[in-house]
């Protein structure tokens, strides 16, 4: 079972707001019945251009049920350039944190809101935007892009609970990985081909590795690696430190130290210690 | 608040008799089995006497049993076994609707080189042997198809499936979980090789299994280990459990055609009574060919999960084919392979009873229930449209 907040609890067993605004000003549809939740949300401003009255009707799971009447408490009383400027995570706040995997039902609540306004201005239906990269949600790049910015997400999986992309037969994976990486102006990891490395290039590789990866993790236990010599393939080291004395210290060496520069190196790579 | 448990086929209570069978067995009566001394031999005896009780409910003969730590193991023992017995062959058959057990093994083995045939079944989840028939190669190895659906409870004719497959000199697994002890089933008359079923189905505690092995059927352990059954299954036997599930066994073998008839009478009485007061309902799967204790419903235009929360504050505890309780963004794959409509698949709830469910508990989910669909039809947007215009169906 989810582990809802009270608030979610109570939003979805007493959600606030149901039906339709009569004479809406703005209508905002989100959703459909094959993606399992759907929203309709509708306002009506006063004389003053506040939004007098907000109603929902949703199809979905409980925290649909719930980010809607969220979402139709936030947004009575402020004006539209205020209501604008809320977000997917202002209604997730709004209930106390909604779980990660369905943070999807908040940006519902917030790209029916978009609609709604855009509706009331009489912009035209935006055209969709970008290209669809989840072809089983019909998610385009511009959403996903949208979604790792505002909310920070690092993972596919993040983008999933966020958008629902890649939810569903995971062929789109590669393309969300792509985007998240530009976003963070990652260059693709392109693997170097041990063919590719000189002799040269394989010694400076394993200095850095050691280094950078190997020695800090070694130095917080209070041990340390030197490198003595690299032949051929063999990389000969001396332990020192706690390391030195250690009975796990061939664990370290094959386990730890050998995997690392297998990996982030070349897989040929055997390391051998010696003893002072 | 009291609470009425209709969600049989994702586990049972264990029987009050199963529990005092087992009791002794974690104090006084703790040996090993394998033990040389005495103190470890009546444990032994005790195990064998389980042992003769599984294989007599589905007419085996003790030494074709072997206990294993779930249903899942029992799948993936007989699977791996038939693909590491038979090295040259790369073709596996299953179907669409499997158990998580069965269907994510065989996908995992799909993309590590072996080829898989998963059949297709009709709206009503039924399948057609002859598409199996035609499936059937000289690379097959296995075919692994339930006997029971755990979702909508549909029976697959698994008499006339063992004997395509078996005449075909293919080895045969039946994933019988959640059959075994609903319906009368007997190895001796039907042709499988291979016959998993799981304790806590039946009454017996969570985290033993069985898997049945025809002698004579080619097999290599999945467990190495020890000499534990027979070599076929290494490490020490989960000897409480295994006896708790002899016991679960003779009181199914004892109460089977009995027993069936008040759960039926349930079964029945809860779904005609939904289908009478709510609208757009309908049960999902051959209402003919369907373990007794099991109904599937679909709500047309309210989510799963809805439901199932709403129930939950009456204390009913029931499951669902919605995407939104498993953590997935697509429903059941079992209800999509039927071609269940969108519309359906996302509010579908599965009721399985048992034994221990009254009518009184039925008659209370009859009073409850509908007025939770009228409250989650109010708030829904399709519901007012589809007064007025039909709303089609969304199929996949
Ligand atoms: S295309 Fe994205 S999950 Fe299928």
């Amino acid at each position: 079972m989810w582990d809802y907040t009270d608030k979610v609890v109570d939003h979805f067993l007493h959600p606030r707001n149901v039906g339709e605004v009569e004479n809406p000003d703005g209508i905002g549809e989100e959703g459909s019945l094959a993606c399992g939740d759907a929203l309709k949300l509708t306002f009506k401003l006063d004389e003053n251009k506040r939004i007098k009255d907000a109603k929902f009707q949703t199809f979905g799971c409980a925290s649909a049920i719930a980010s809607s009447s969220a979402l139709t408490e936030i947004v009575k009383g402020m004006t539209l350039e205020e209501a604008q400027k809320v977000t997917n995570d202002d209604i997730a706040r709004y209930l106390g944190g909604l779980p990660k995997e369905k943070m999807h039902c908040s940006v519902m609540g917030r790209d029916a809101l978009e609609k709604a306004i855009a509706y009331y201005r009489g912009e035209a239906e935006k055209e969709i935007e970008g290209e669809i990269v989840c072809e089983c949600f019909g998610v385009t790049d511009v959403e996903i892009e949208r979604a790792v910015r505002e909310s920070n997400l690092t993972t596919v999986e993040d983008v999933t609970d966020y958008t629902k992309a890649g939810g569903g037969c995971e062929s789109c994976h590669d393309k969300i990985q792509e985007i998240i990486d530009e976003v963070y102006g990652k260059p693709h990891v392109v693997r170097l081909k041990p063919a590719g490395l000189t002799n040269i290039q394989k010694i400076k590789l394993i200095e850095q590795t050691l280094e950078r990866e190997i020695k800090p993790s070694l130095q917080k236990d209070g041990g340390d690696i030197e490198l003595i010599d690299v032949d051929g393939n063999t990389v000969i080291v001396k332990l020192q430190g706690t390391c030195a004395t250690c009975v796990a210290s061939q664990v370290t060496l094959k386990h730890y130290v050998e995997a690392k520069l297998r990996e982030l190196v070349t897989p040929e790579l055997v390391v051998q210690e010696i003893q002072s | 608040m009291k609470v009425i448990y209709t969600d049989n086929n994702a586990t049972t209570q264990v029987a009050p008799e199963v529990l005092d069978e087992m009791l002794p067995y974690f104090h006084d009566l703790y040996g090993n089995p394998s033990s040389m001394h005495s103190f470890g031999g009546q444990v032994a005896r005790k195990l064998k006497e389980a042992r003769q009780k599984v294989a007599s409910l589905i007419g085996a003969t003790p030494d074709e049993i072997l206990f294993t730590g779930c249903g899942t193991e029992s799948d993936s023992t007989a699977i791996q076994a038939a693909i590491v017995s038979h090295p040259d062959k790369r073709h596996i058959i299953t179907t669409r609707v499997e158990h998580p057990a069965v269907k994510n093994l065989c996908e995992y083995l799909e993309k590590n080189g072996y080829r898989v045939t998963f059949l297709p079944v009709d709206r009503q989840g039924r399948l057609n042997p002859e598409d199996l028939y035609k499936s059937l190669s000289k690379d097959t190895a296995i075919v692994s198809i339930m006997w029971a659906n755990n979702e909508t409870g549909v029976i697959f004719p698994i008499e006339e499936i063992a004997q395509i497959v078996t005449q075909s000199g293919v080895v045969f697994h039946t994933d019988a979980v959640q059959a075994v002890g609903k319906i009368p089933i007997d190895v001796q008359k039907i042709a499988v090789d291979m016959l998993s079923l799981s304790g806590h189905k039946i009454h017996a505690p969570k985290g033993i299994g069985a898997l049945y092995v025809r002698k004579g059927t080619k097999f290599t352990p999945f467990l190495i280990g020890g000499h534990q059954e027979k070599g076929r299954r290494g490490g020490t036997e989960n000897v409480a459990s295994i006896i708790g599930l002899g016991k679960a066994c003779e009181l199914a073998g004892e109460h089977i055609k009995e027993e069936n008839k008040p759960v039926r009478y349930l079964r029945d009485k809860l779904e005609n009574e939904i289908l009478k007061r709510v609208p757009n309902a309908m049960v999902n799967g051959d209402r003919e060919h369907r373990l007794p204790n099991t109904t599937s419903i679909s709500f047309e235009y309210v989510e799963g999960e809805a439901i199932l929360l709403m129930m939950n504050e009456f204390g009913i505890c029931a499951s669902s084919g919605s995407a939104c309780t498993s953590g997935s963004l697509e429903p059941s794959h079992v209800l999509r392979a039927m071609g269940v409509p969108f519309t359906a698949a996302h509010g579908s709830i599965r009721f399985s009873l048992s034994i221990y469910n009254t009518e009184e508990e039925i008659d209370f989910i009859i009073e409850e229930l509908p007025p939770i669909i009228e409250r989650l039809r109010e708030l829904s947007p399709y519901w007012d449209q589809s007064k007025t215009a039909a709303i089609d169906p969304v199929q996949g």
